[in-house]
């Protein structure tokens, strides 16, 4: 199963950044009414950067995994920038095949953020 | 004789490949997979004789009536009703329960009525009430499920009985258990404490011999599907007396006797409750598979299942991390085994397992109460039918060893 890199089940495991921040510039809670699996994330900007990034989940390894490896890689992009982010983007974030029965996961982080932006 | 290798061939799936390895389908809960005959039987209706049903003075409209009536005839002696006025043909086992909801359930249930329902409904057995309680102002109280054992709380029910329920809903089997209630009695004393009772048999029809006069259950309902029939069909079983008490579900066509501008005369059981062109090749591919199923023997295929059960339940349960939702020993179950693995999502187990050709149920299981009374809020499900063998049990466990590995559970 080449879905399950090191990598994936180092952030499952190990999960960057969870917490919350209060009075966040961007939030939102993003549920898969499919499997019941949430991320949450939080947005501190600062002169017009990404200052800090936490968020809250639980679920499968894919969905949590993204979420982590995703928002670990936001602190230092503008705003625009996190408005381009798309699933090809997350997708080579991740550095492994995702199944097309499992994209949904991979994504949920990057819907959260896409929403918390809206 | 039970031949598990000889049944396999008779079901054009089963050779398939997946990822490259030979499918093992381990979610027949789900849905079961279908044997060529019922293929066929289906096939046979759309070549040869497709016409509408009781409509037509043609000879392929008389032999499309004669298919589907003698479906509901085989359903009739499979589960042993009285009289074919007692079959009626829906969707699936979710209109059949909707069904009653909206006749019986509208018509005799009222503000401040009990319904009581079990922990470990199906949804299909739990929304229509909590719809139908929300409109006319009844309660809906659950009879607890005690999880140590993963079976009903027979004290909390009888207690529950003095609240007087005006209905009673209750699954035979269990979808996310595999519990085998023991329904006779439930029904039983639902009746001496003057309630109707509706069974869900979804999880038992396919798998062993049931017998609805036996049960003694006012309203019986289960899916084609499940049963090597069809996708769209479906039965609701009910007692002839209670279904002369109850106005019609649908209107339209085939549910009337008489239309004048003024209004309708009701057609006779079960049409009643029939409007509309039905599912006639669903109902045909039903019939073929219960000949399937009859050829075979209900007896044998519990009794195959019941051995699946017991092997794969003691070897998954000798893995450690392993952790059961619903009773453990393969007794008064069927071969329906939800599990938890620590440290693994049900979800990516699904994946891992269909890497390797496996295809097993991850989630909820659409029974969200009975796995949160225990604690849990999806599991992985295998599910197994009278195609399923030892050896495909062994590579689902040998999946489960290497979920284990991937997740160091
Ligand atoms: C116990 C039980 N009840 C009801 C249903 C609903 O069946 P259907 O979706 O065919 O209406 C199922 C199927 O998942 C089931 O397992």
């Amino acid at each position: 199963m080449n879905m399950y890199q090191e990598n994936i089940l180092d952030h499952y495991k190990h999960p960057r950044n969870k917490g919350k921040i209060e009075g966040a510039d961007f939030q939102h809670r993003e549920p898969n009414p499919l499997c019941g699996d949430v991320v949450e994330v939080y947005v501190q900007m600062d002169g017009g950067k990404v200052a800090d990034v936490k968020w809250e989940g639980a679920g499968c390894a894919i969905s949590q995994a993204s979420a982590s490896i995703l928002f670990e890689s936001l602190v230092g992009k503008t705003e625009t920038e996190l408005r381009k982010l798309n699933t090809e983007g997350v997708l080579t974030l991740l550095q492994t095949s995702v199944n097309p029965a499992r994209l949904k996961c991979a994504t949920l982080g990057l819907v959260a953020l896409q929403k918390a932006l809206k | 004789m039970f031949d598990v290798e000889k049944i396999r061939k008779d079901f054009p799936i089963l050779s398939r490949k997946i990822h490259g390895k030979p499918l093992v389908y381990l979610d027949s809960a789900a849905t079961s997979q279908k044997p060529l005959s019922v293929i066929e039987a289906t096939d046979k209706y759309y070549r040869e004789y497709n016409a509408n049903v009781h409509r037509g003075i043609y000879a392929i409209s008389e032999e499309a009536t004669a298919a589907y009536e003698g479906a509901r005839e085989k359903v009739r002696v499979f589960i042993n009703a009285q009289s074919v006025e007692e079959i009626i043909f829906t969707r699936n086992a979710t209109e059949s329960i909707n069904l009653v909801r909206f006749t019986w359930g509208k018509q005799f249930i009222g503000k401040g009525d009990v319904i009581l329902i079990s922990e470990m409904e199906h949804h299909s057995n739990i929304v229509p009430w909590q719809l139908l309680a929300k409109e006319v102002g009844a309660e809906l109280l659950y009879i607890p499920i005690n999880t140590e054992t993963g079976r009903l709380d027979q004290n909390a029910y009888k207690k529950l009985l003095g609240r007087k329920p005006k209905l009673v809903g209750i699954v035979h089997m269990s979808n996310a258990l595999g519990t085998l209630n023991p329904v006779q009695e439930v029904v039983r004393l639902a009746h001496e404490a003057g309630a109707v009772v509706i069974v869900d048999g979804c999880q038992s029809v396919p798998h062993m011999p049931v017998d609805v006069r036996d049960l003694d259950a006012d309203f019986f309902a289960f899916s084609g599907h499940k049963m090597l029939g069809p996708s769209g069909i479906g039965v609701l079983y009910g007692k002839k007396r209670v279904l002369e008490t109850m106005e019609p579900f649908l209107g339209g066509g085939d549910m009337i006797k008489e239309v004048t501008k003024e209004g309708a005369i009701w057609n006779d059981l079960p049409y009643k409750f029939e409007a509309g062109t039905p599912n006639v090749a669903g109902a045909i591919g039903l019939g073929a598979a219960i000949d399937y199923l009859k050829d075979v023997g209900m007896k044998n295929i519990w009794a195959h299942e019941q051995e699946m059960a017991k092997y794969t339940l003691k070897k998954l349960q000798a893995i450690s991390s392993v952790l059961i939702i619903g009773p453990r020993e393969a007794v008064d179950r069927g071969a329906v085994i939800s599990f938890a693995l620590q440290g693994a999502h049900p979800h990516d187990m699904a994946s891992i397992f269909d890497d390797a050709g496996i295809s097993i149920r991850a989630g909820h299981l659409c029974a969200q109460p009975a796995l949160a009374v225990h604690g849990v809020d999806a599991v992985a499900r295998a599910s197994f039918y009278l195609y399923n063998t030892k050896e495909e049990a062994d590579r689902f466990l040998k999946t489960v060893q290497k979920v284990k590995k991937i997740f160091g559970s």
